[in-house]
């Protein structure tokens, strides 16, 4: 009789980083605690161990008050530091609205933020175009793939200089931007400004993705939508995968 | 001794804030103000010495301005 090893499912673990003011960490923990295949925990700001994750979150909210730049101070917290090494080694990183802002001033996704054009924190639900469907963190999508996702940011003006930009075109890394519900990339459907109407970019390893909208918010029909359950389906999918084929 | 830092919005990066005052200003009766730039004014206080300046540069780049969007410029006071 042969026997087929049972090959153990582990679930996919994720760590939420919590910051002084971050807001968005338990809508972070509870989504990716809605998958049956992830588990989550917290991880203090002061916190340097993430060796046993498979995935790190940098929730939404306002860390250090947003002062003098939002993200400038958190890209100091001693877990940047381990964030930094994890996404060196190939870890999966999720940046959420002030969490991209945190990975633009470490410098771990090319560009910068500033003040929306229209001066007003803006509060409420946009439509985005999946770019690109080639990352870990929207694979579950369809190629130009028209999604609904609220935005709550003042700071969400995506700008990076010219060269900058013709480096994220030509690689891929725009992954989403803001369109209408047709998924046309009007001006009016930018919602703060951004260059091309940018929302979320990652790095060139695709492994580190920041984008303003909440994905993390519309992961229940409760709360008004599922949209951004894929986001997370592909991350596990995209670890559990790679687990599965180095067995 | 003292720095001052000015901190601005670099040329050419559209500033929301400055041209809203921008626009403000002629319904004072200010006609004719162009390129209001808002930025920040920082001040600090450090140990005397030819590091000084090294210093507020190396703080200038690596978190009081993102370089990516700000210019900026400091004075060094010796009071």
């Amino acid at each position: 009789m042969t026997t087929s090893p049972q090959t153990e499912v582990t679930p996919v673990r994720f760590g939420v980083v919590v910051f002084p003011g971050s807001n968005c960490d338990a809508d972070s923990y509870d989504a990716v605690r809605s998958f049956a295949g992830a588990d989550a925990r917290y991880l203090w700001h002061k916190d340097t161990e993430v060796e046993e994750l498979d995935c790190i979150i940098l929730p939404g909210g306002f860390s250090y008050g947003d002062y003098l730049r939002c993200g400038a101070i958190a890209r100091f917290s001693p877990i940047m530091n381990s964030v930094k090494r994890f996404a060196d080694g190939g870890g999966l990183v999720i940046g959420i609205c002030n969490g991209f802002q945190i990975l633009l001033e470490a410098g771990m996704l090319p560009g910068a933020m500033h003040q929306n054009e229209g001066l007003k924190f803006v509060c409420k639900q946009v439509h985005l175009r999946v770019e690109n469907n080639e990352t870990p963190f929207t694979a579950g999508y369809e190629p130009g793939q028209v999604i609904a996702v609220p935005i709550a940011h003042h700071e969400g003006n995506y700008f990076i200089d010219e060269t900058g930009l013709a480096e994220l075109e030509a690689n891929g890394q725009v992954v989403v931007r803001y369109c209408d519900e047709q998924g046309e990339t009007t001006p009016a459907s930018n919602p703060n400004g951004s260059l091309g109407n940018i929302a979320g970019v990652c790095n060139r390893e695709r492994n580190v993705f920041g984008l303003m909208p909440h994905p993390e918010r519309v992961c229940d029909e409760i709360v008004g939508g599922t949209d951004g359950r894929a986001v997370f389906e592909s991350m596990i999918s995209a670890v559990a995968g790679k687990a599965a084929a180095s067995r | 001794m003292k720095a001052k830092v000015y901190i601005t919005p670099k040329a050419g990066i559209l500033d929301p804030q400055g041209l809203t005052i921008e626009r403000s200003l002629p319904a004072l009766g200010f006609e004719g103000v162009s390129n209001v730039r808002v930025g920040k004014y920082i001040e600090l206080e450090l140990p005397d010495g030819e590091a000084a300046g090294a210093a507020v540069d190396e703080m200038c780049h690596k978190l009081l301005a993102n370089p990516i969007i700000e210019d900026f410029e400091f004075e060094l006071v010796t009071e």
